[in-house]
């Protein structure tokens, strides 16, 4: 016990020479984004979940492979490259899907749960300023969730190739098919700039907004986040009898309407696919949104500093 | 520098006046006790040090503005704002990991060793604990912070009397070392008497009563007086009087404890006496002004 004691004060004394006066501001910033992987873990079990039920529903369709591969090849190359991408497109759409949603039930919660479990006591006697938990909390929906969406899709994605390889090769159909049309890395980088310019970019002012309401609500932050909106779209409607709000709100959601790409039909990793990041980084309807995003966030900062337990 | 300095401190809720002029004083190195009645401001007061709430008028803690300068003051400053604070859903290893990554002067060794001695497992999330266990665990990692001022806002209310003794205990044994300041409200006064350094009873949003326990203990007298001696005791004007057992209870304030001897048992109070004592006046006074 005493040799115990005696140790404990020894290190005490040397990490206090150690210690250093301040964290590094990055490291406060990985600790908090930390603790939100920690305290939300569906953040990366839902599309791990979500991933893996699409490969359990591939591999039990599996069978119908070699014959709907038989009947691609027969096929125009146009409508031979939708029938084989069929399924990685599926894959990658309900990437993007979860990551919506888990985006959006995130920032409803973020600045919310801890004010109403009264955590945010805890979190305040702690030398970590509001400014680097709101922008912790705010990169879950801007940066987190667009990369672990495309790690797993591309995860999911090459899996999908490497079985159906090896089911076509079992029934004795060529695979070469596949793996001429579908250059999976061109696919992943398609992917990747989609993910960044139209679900996380363009919609950055609705994850701000929301994470704004949740700072602010004292109770049902999910009305407060709907109602306000749809009553501009009702009054715009029933004034000016257009519906242009509504239309940007819904865009801006579902990532229609951007010109990211040129080529706008298809799915957005088609290999036809043009990217034109220029007129996209140029349109000012994006920095509007961008710089409204800091506005809100900044609105969410300064409700975080002012608001106490509900 | 003194540790926590206010000057006119003032604070409203709407037209509810919690804090109304605070001026108050606590040099480093002692244990304050803030006592008072519910709704006296005692949570707003150490809310405004702890930069929790903006406030109007002077205050300081360890030389800075709380509100404007909250995080770096929470490099030196600790607090336990009441038991149900700790986020339900953090596991005990993830709360060690957490304070290593993101304080300065967090010592993980220190919160193992004192959690070592409890019955809390590293896996245990704070929701499987009771509620002693969340205090201790909260305790653990508090008194592995090399903090400067720690705050305590009724830190263990609702816990039963061998968690609260065993509390103070390990604050006092494995904690204070006279150059740290510790600042805690309570309702429990009678406990933490042997605790304090000062004392400090606050109504309405002011002091109404300050001073070191060793004024405390030197200044305040107790007895109970021998019923035919009761008329002869109030020549002497006891600051209170109170009826135990059909017997007089008084309160003697800077009376020679020989002379009072002769009227019957006399003792030091306890906080609690001297609280009544001091509340009650406030509240005739308050009724004599209506």
């Amino acid at each position: 016990m005493n040799t115990q004691a005696n140790a404990t004060t020894q290190t005490g004394i040397q990490s206090q020479a150690i210690a250093p006066a301040a964290m590094s501001g990055s490291r406060l910033f990985y600790w908090s984004v930390r603790r939100e992987l920690w305290e939300n873990r569906w953040i990366y079990l839902a599309p791990l979940a979500i991933g893996g039920l699409f490969l359990f529903g591939f591999l039990i369709t599996a069978f119908h492979l070699p014959a709907r591969m038989r009947a691609a090849m027969a096929l125009d190359p146009m409508q031979r490259y939708d029938v084989i991408a069929q399924p990685y497109d599926i894959a990658g759409g309900l990437m993007m899907a979860t990551m919506i949603l888990i985006g959006v039930f995130y920032c409803l919660d973020a600045l919310y749960g801890e004010r109403r479990d009264r955590s945010i006591l805890f979190w305040k006697s702690l030398p970590v300023s509001d400014v680097t938990t709101v922008l912790a909390k705010a990169s879950i929906p801007l940066v987190i969730l667009p990369l672990l969406a495309f790690a797993v899709a591309v995860v999911v994605q090459g899996i999908t190739l490497l079985v159906s390889s090896a089911v076509l090769l079992a029934s004795g159909v060529s695979a070469a098919p596949l793996w001429t049309q579908l250059s999976l890395p061109h696919m992943s980088l398609l992917l990747l700039y989609h993910l960044i310019t139209v679900h996380t970019l363009a919609p950055a002012p609705l994850y701000a907004w929301l994470l704004l309401v949740s700072a602010w609500a004292r109770r049902a932050p999910f009305l407060w986040a709907v109602l306000p909106p749809v009553a501009v779209g009702a009054l715009e409607k029933l004034i000016f009898n257009t519906n242009y709000f509504a239309l940007a709100v819904a865009q801006r959601f579902t990532g229609g309407g951007t010109d990211a790409v040129t080529h706008g039909d298809s799915f957005p990793t088609h290999p036809m696919t043009h990217l034109t990041p220029g007129i996209f980084l140029s349109s000012p309807g994006l920095w509007i949104g961008l710089a409204i995003t800091a506005v809100f966030l900044a609105g969410a900062i300064r409700l975080r500093r002012y608001r106490g337990p509900i | 520098m003194a540790c926590i300095e206010t000057r006119g401190l003032r604070k409203a809720f709407g037209k509810t006046t919690a804090l109304d002029g605070l001026n108050l004083k606590v040099e480093e190195g002692r244990i304050l006790g803030l006592i008072g009645p519910n709704g006296a401001g005692k949570t707003t007061a150490l809310n405004a040090m702890l930069g929790l709430i903006p406030y109007e008028g002077e205050l300081r803690v360890l030389g800075r503005d709380p509100w404007s300068e909250r995080d770096q003051l929470m490099r030196d400053v600790s607090f336990i704002a009441d038991v149900a604070v700790l986020p339900r859903w953090m596991r005990v290893s993830q709360a060690l990991k957490y304070l290593a990554g993101v304080h300065p002067r967090f010592e993980r060794a220190k919160a193992e060793a004192f959690l070592a001695k409890t019955n809390i497992a590293h896996d245990s999330k704070v929701r499987e604990l009771s509620k002693g266990m969340v205090t201790q665990l909260h305790l653990a990692l508090i008194m592995a912070i090399d903090a400067r001022l720690l705050v305590l806002d009724e830190p263990t209310l609702g816990l039963d009397i061998l968690f609260r003794k065993q509390f103070y205990d390990s604050l006092l044994n494995d904690y204070f070392d006279r150059s740290r300041t510790i600042v805690v409200a309570t309702h429990q006064v009678d406990e933490i008497q042997d605790v304090l350094t000062d004392l400090m009873f606050i109504n309405h949003g002011r002091i109404v009563f300050q001073c070191s326990m060793e004024e405390f203990e030197s200044r305040y007298l107790e007895m109970t007086v021998n019923p035919e001696k009761a008329a002869a005791a109030r020549e002497l004007k006891p600051i209170h009087e109170r009826q135990v057992f059909g017997r007089s209870v008084m309160l003697f304030d800077r009376v020679d404890r020989q002379q009072l001897a002769a009227y019957g048992d006399v003792r030091t109070p306890s906080i609690a006496d001297l609280f009544v004592a001091v509340m009650g006046d406030q509240a005739g006074v308050a009724q004599g002004a209506a």
